[in-house]
């Protein structure tokens, strides 16, 4: 829709001050981390609360089945939905803009959005596990969320906000994710500081929902 | 006397500082209907809930068709049925999805589609969880449970929420399960579903069994006094029951009659009553039934 938009309004002829792209091209790994926010921070606390409140962990834990296998099914589901939320984005893009593909890094652009999905899929799960309702989760969600959405890039250029907040958006994972994609996309580079920083949010993720995660 | 399907001892639970267990031993023979009842509170749905390995015990132990539950989750898994209390699907998960889904859960899952004739579902496994009626849930919660063709079937409050005629069909069901061979566990507070089903009974409160035996049992055990009702128009007064064998007390309420005693009191009522040329509207008679035992050992106040 966002893409739809922008795209509408400012086209994507390639500019040579923007680096021979058009708006729609630099916009499009923004949009894939916003896909990757949405769900990490906002649909999986929300369905994984929504579970646990009425019951579906419950009746699940009652069968022989593996808590694990439970939770991964989870995860894979949502990184489904996320890698058919890019396709259509993508495909929208090559339709009704001309969009211009990763130059070099067209496979290593795949890992990467793993890499950031996982991260956030993380977050989520210790916001579910933290949160303890699903109108919590989805408030909580959505105050972190949205902010970060902004001032990440995901939205909208980074260039364009003052070069103050400019760096202090560079703490937000979402705007870690948003330089890896950029980097990954537009010049097939991998942004090892934004590797580390995403990694070490997926690690955090893991051990802290390790703890905290309830299944009623 | 076979080995017992399940066998506690001494279970204790507490979370945090609340103590949901204090004591609780029981054991479940083959083919038996096993009920528990108690007030809401009592430590029924905990005590189940470490039976079937969904919560580990803080003390004492339990063993399942000769397993210890958190050792053997999953081999346990396969050979129980259970229906939790405050379960749900998502709420767009057809029935048939269900079934097929949970089924896949299972090493050795029984074909479902004739679950859903037995349990009155056959027309409505298009239907999305969401859409089903409280019964046709609470069947569906059922026929989930017996997917994996199990050994003991433990249902938690089967028939909460249900009308009159579900509940009835429910317990003809529940008869079903058991006449195949299975043991049943019943948890629930209806006193007259454990009189109707169960072959014995515990009375649990506070976290600890304070009755346990068959419902028959219990209630001949209450040496409960039996009450005689009448409705009388005409010039009735007490000291007409006054010495008649077995009267303890005589109370009137405007034309309402409260004879309380023991022995073959409506009998002796009803010959007093005839001599005097009193012929009541109605006579009936109340024997103590399990509720009575309940409340005995209960207590009458309400739970907050």
């Amino acid at each position: 829709m966002l893409m739809v938009l922008f795209g509408l309004i400012f086209g994507n002829e390639a500019e040579t001050f923007l680096g021979g792209y058009g708006q729609v091209d630099l916009s499009v790994p923004g949009y894939i981390g916003m896909i990757i926010g949405t769900i990490g921070m906002l649909s999986i606390p929300l369905s994984i609360a929504t579970y646990r409140e009425n019951g579906v962990l419950r009746r699940l834990r009652a069968t022989p089945v593996q808590s694990k296998s439970i939770l991964w099914s989870q995860v894979a589901a949502q990184t489904i939905i996320a890698l058919l939320g890019i396709a259509l984005l993508v495909i929208t893009g090559l339709l009704l803009f001309d969009l211009r593909l990763p130059s070099g890094g067209d496979v290593m652009i795949l890992p990467g959005i793993l890499l950031s999905a996982f991260s956030f899929f993380a977050i989520g799960f210790v916001l579910a596990g933290v949160m303890p309702t699903p109108r919590t989760a989805q408030a909580v969600g959505m105050a972190i969320f949205f902010p970060m959405l902004f001032l990440s890039g995901a939205a909208m250029p980074r260039f364009i906000m003052p070069e103050g907040v400019q760096e202090v958006a560079k703490l937000l994972p979402l705007t870690q994710v948003v330089i890896l994609l950029e980097d990954l996309w537009l010049r097939g580079e991998w942004n090892v500081t934004a590797v580390a920083v995403i990694t070490a949010v997926l690690i955090l993720g893991l051990i802290i929902s390790r703890f905290t995660f309830r299944w009623e | 006397m076979m080995n017992p399907i399940i066998e506690v001892k001494n279970l204790q639970k507490a979370y945090g500082r609340t103590i949901a267990v204090a004591d609780v031993s029981l054991t479940v023979q083959p083919g038996e209907i096993f009920g528990i009842v108690g007030p809401n509170g009592a430590g029924k749905t905990t005590t189940i809930e470490c039976i079937i390995g969904l919560r580990q015990p803080d003390g004492g132990s339990v063993s399942v068709l000769g397993m210890n539950p958190q050792a053997e989750p999953k081999k346990l898994g396969n050979r129980i049925g259970v229906q939790l209390q405050e379960a749900a699907l998502p709420d767009r998960m057809k029935v048939w999805e269900a079934l097929d889904l949970y089924a896949s859960f299972y090493e050795r899952p029984v074909p479902w589609e004739p679950l859903l004739e037995t349990w009155g579902l056959a027309d409505k496994q298009q239907a999305q969880f969401g859409n089903l009626s409280g019964g046709q849930k609470q069947r569906l919660f059922i026929a989930l449970a017996l997917l994996n063709d199990p050994e003991v079937v433990f249902l938690d409050e089967l028939t909460t929420g249900l009308d009159p005629q579900a509940r009835r069909a429910t317990w003809d069901l529940v008869r079903a399960i058991r006449e195949k061979g299975k043991t049943v566990v019943l948890i629930t507070h209806f006193m007259d579903e454990i009189e109707a089903l169960a072959d014995r009974v515990a009375i649990i409160d506070h976290g600890r069994v304070l009755a346990l035996d068959t419902p028959a049992h219990l209630i001949a055990q209450l040496h409960g006094e039996t009450q005689v009702y009448f409705t009388t128009p005409n010039g009735f007064t007490a000291d007409v029951l006054r010495g008649v064998a077995g009267v303890t007390a005589v109370s009137q309420n405007h034309q309402q009659v409260t004879v309380t005693g023991g022995g073959p009191l409506l009998a002796n009522v009803a010959a007093a009553l005839a001599q005097n040329n009193i012929a009541p509207h109605d006579l009936r008679v109340q024997q103590a039934n399990l509720e009575d035992v309940f409340l005995a050992l209960t207590g009458r106040n309400i739970r907050v």
